[in-house]
């Protein structure tokens, strides 16, 4: 029963060849750009960040980023409870080369003994640890920044400063490596180098501090404790995940949220039109045929059941070539943007992706569909297309 | 001899629903399209409206924005004491300033964005071109007042006249609203500069120097002294440069946008291909009958190009109406420069209408062209005797 309707929706929806594959190709088209913008919707605001990063906090002046912290804080900081670790980081800025954005990378001064006790999801080869800890100019640099400006081990470079004064002389000393593709494109080197260079009036302030928990449970009240500490402080803080703190930025580009989905809704309604158009198309032509399967003996029911059954068919075929060009497609952008490391065509994605599809299916069809299988048998056999 | 386009419009108006649908998609894409431009477009003028052609902006080497830039009080007396610049009221046009960033939060977002801060003194008020105070006063010297531009107070919390701000050391009052000709500016909150440097303990290191020449033979004679002047280790650059630059901050939105729409239009132009073999097959019998009158195969052909490119002029009407409300709309965008957010309003010009319905219509005239083909093609025989 089920499986005549199927074979002959099939056998209709390939009648028209033509018009078919233009549909299904229109479909894809839109769904695989469907597909990219919701993944991108997905890695900016619903993405688990690596499982070590639920244990992080960030705290940084609460004026804005731009604004340090002292340095003492450090100290008052670790005797919260909760806190298994903390290390500064300021980032540094600067110009390597020239500006051209091939060549801006994230650098940060930090504790050279701490940094990779926080961040525990990045590995280094044996020996490369400690040859980056007991050398002052060292740098670590991660694998991803290594592969894409070619960085090799014992390389010297040199950048020149803007936020702070002061041109840093590096010999890159390890590479280390996260399990996540590109969380690892930075370059960190010793706090102390830096404030060396500096100015007797700038030294002792840290730009942010990450701090490792001991648990998930404590991070919420670690960080109303930390903030709490400089509550009347000239310099207040603002301690919040690191995932929020990451967001932060990505708020910092505007209203992308209100951006990616008014044009998702635009290129839903799209799909829907052009689907809706193409059926009601192939109905109407269909009118009279559909007249003689009732005198047959086809039910309206099996009628109706047929018409969406080739809708659904049309459009999921091109909603899973869509999701297929989609994956493709997420998969060069992670390579090739930064701000899109972490992108993925992901499965909850892939199955909204389809599920639109599969909705477009039915309701394009059900509007033509209903209107032709109500027609009485006699108006329909007269019916000229 | 060509068909009257008086039945192309009657073909399309028959089949009303399919025409208007069609139509609708293509609409869409325009719309999707315009609105991106007119995003970038607002961006851009709001951005390359800042700026004095005699302005030079001094800053340290190597400096990307004031932000990062850090100039020492010592060396801003040798800025004075160059030859060029412009002098008003028997001053020097030498405007010290301060940049920093606040973070502040906004009526539809809580968690905020960032804004400019801008510490300077009242020669640099007057400097500015086009400035004029919507609301209230000036701050006063040795008090923590401040005025914001016109954007921040119609977009961010507790941002007008009357309201406190908090940062830096405590609150300060906002007593005036400041209209900087769409500019940059409108999205800045505005202290006076000794104010900002006691607050933030900036007293001896300063963000950069807005400098007035003479004349643009000044401006460039300017440059060059600073440039050779080794000791002070600063670049001046020229004000409207500065800012066009920072138009660069748009490009991944063009880009997205341009991207976007393109695919879309391939989706589209498959839906208009759909709708004109459709009304191809639907009158082969009728296109029969024409070529029996004897039109020929030519006028066949651009008759039914120029029923797709009707439909799609339709299309691109109804995206031009559809981002019409778009136009004037406020909003703000992430800048990479100044690590703020600068405010702009849509702006929708002739020029992006056109380009837009230029869009729909290479649209209509692809998704046309093979329907149409086919039509002139087929042989009068076989059409009249289609069913």
């Amino acid at each position: 029963m089920f499986r005549d309707t199927l074979s002959l929706a099939l056998k209709n929806a390939l009648r028209n060849r033509r018009r078919t594959l233009l549909t299904v190709a229109s479909i894809s088209i839109s769904l695989f750009l469907l597909g990219v913008l919701l993944s991108v919707y997905y890695a900016f605001y619903h993405q688990e960040g690596p499982p070590e990063q639920a244990l992080r906090l960030v705290t940084r002046n609460r004026v804005s980023l731009t604004f340090s912290l002292p340095e003492y804080y450090e100290q008052q900081i670790r005797k919260v409870p909760g806190v298994r670790e903390l290390v500064p980081s300021s980032w540094f800025g600067g110009v390597y080369i020239d500006n051209r954005p091939e060549n801006f990378f994230p650098r940060f001064a930090t504790d050279p003994d701490r940094i990779f006790e926080v961040y525990k999801e990045f590995t280094l080869p044996p020996g490369q640890l400690e040859a980056f800890q007991s050398e002052r100019t060292a740098a670590a640099v991660g694998k991803s920044l290594a592969e894409r400006l070619n960085f090799k081990l014992g390389q010297r470079i040199t950048i020149k400063g803007d936020i702070y004064p002061v041109d840093l002389e590096l010999t890159i000393r390890a590479i280390f490596e996260a399990d996540v593709e590109n969380q690892d494109f930075a370059l960190y080197f010793h706090r102390k180098y830096l404030e060396e260079g500096l100015p007797q009036a700038r030294r002792g302030m840290v730009g942010t501090f990450g701090i490792l928990a001991d648990s998930a449970e404590a991070v919420p009240r670690i960080a109303r404790q930390v903030d709490d500490l400089y509550r009347n402080s000239e310099r207040q803080t603002k301690t919040e995940t690191e995932r929020a703190f990451q967001l932060s930025f990505v708020s910092m580009l505007g209203n992308v949220k209100v951006f990616l989905l008014s044009i998702c809704g635009a290129l839903v309604f799209t799909i829907l039109l052009v689907a809706a158009n193409t059926m009601g198309m192939s109905v109407r032509e269909r009118i009279t045929e559909i007249g003689v399967l009732k005198t047959l003996g086809f039910t309206t029911g099996k009628v109706l059941g047929m018409i969406v059954a080739e809708a659904v068919l049309i459009s999921l075929a091109g909603g899973l070539l869509g999701c297929g060009l989609a994956w493709g497609a997420s998969g060069y952008l992670r390579q090739s943007q930064l701000m899109l490391s972490g992108l993925s065509f992901s499965p909850p994605v892939f199955l909204i992706s389809l599920s639109i599809a599969l909705a477009i299916g039915i309701l394009s069809s059900l509007v033509p569909a209903l209107g032709a299988t109500r027609l009485p048998i006699t108006s329909a056999l007269r019916h000229t297309g | 001899m060509p068909l009257p386009l008086s039945y192309n419009l009657k073909n399309l108006t028959v089949r009303k629903t399919t025409t208007l649908m069609t139509a609708l998609g293509i609409g869409l894409t325009v719309a999707v399209l315009l609105g991106i431009l007119a995003l970038v477009g607002g961006l851009e003028k709001a951005l390359q409206a800042t700026g004095h052609p005699l302005h030079l902006l001094v800053m340290r080497k190597n400096s990307l924005s004031e932000l990062v830039s850090q100039i020492n009080r010592e060396a801003v007396s040798s800025i004075r004491n160059k030859p060029g610049i412009q002098q008003l009221d028997g001053e020097p046009m030498v405007s010290p300033e301060i940049v920093t960033v606040i973070n502040l939060p906004r009526h539809n977002s809580p968690e905020g964005a960032n804004v400019n801060i801008r510490g300077l003194p009242p020669m640099g008020i007057r400097m500015r071109p086009n400035l004029k105070l919507m609301e209230g006063r000036w701050f006063q010297p040795g008090q923590r007042e401040v005025v914001v531009g016109k954007s921040i107070a119609r977009r961010y919390v507790n941002a007008e006249v009357g309201d406190r701000l908090r940062f830096g050391r405590g609150d300060w009052s906002v007593v005036g609203v400041l209209d900087a000709g769409n500019t940059a500016f409108d999205s800045e909150i505005w202290v006076g500069l000794n104010q900002l440097a006691t607050d933030s303990n900036r007293m001896e290191v300063l963000s950069s120097v807005l400098v007035r020449a003479a004349d643009p033979v000044s401006l460039q004679a300017l440059r060059n002294a600073l440039a050779d002047d080794q000791r002070l280790y600063l670049e001046g650059k020229r004000e409207v440069d500065y800012y066009q630059e920072q138009t660069a901050s748009a490009e991944p939105v063009k880009f997205l946008g341009i991207f976007v729409a393109v695919i879309m239009a391939v989706g589209s132009c498959f839906a208009a291909m759909n709708t004109m073999y459709a009304a191809v097959a639907r009158r082969a019998r009728e296109i029969g009958t024409l070529r029996v009158l004897g039109f020929s195969g030519g006028s066949i052909l651009l008759a039914f190009v120029i029923e797709s490119l009707l439909l799609s002029l339709l299309g691109g009407l109804i995206g031009v109406l559809l981002v019409l409300p778009l136009h004037g709309l406020e909003s703000g965008i992430g800048n990479n420069l100044t690590f703020s957010e600068t405010g702009f309003d849509f702006r929708l010009s002739p020029g992006m209408v056109a380009a837009g319905v230029g869009f729909a219509s290479i649209m209509g005239l692809l998704g046309g062209l093979l329907p149409a083909r086919g039509a002139a093609r087929e042989s009068i025989l076989s059409a009249l005797r289609e069913l």
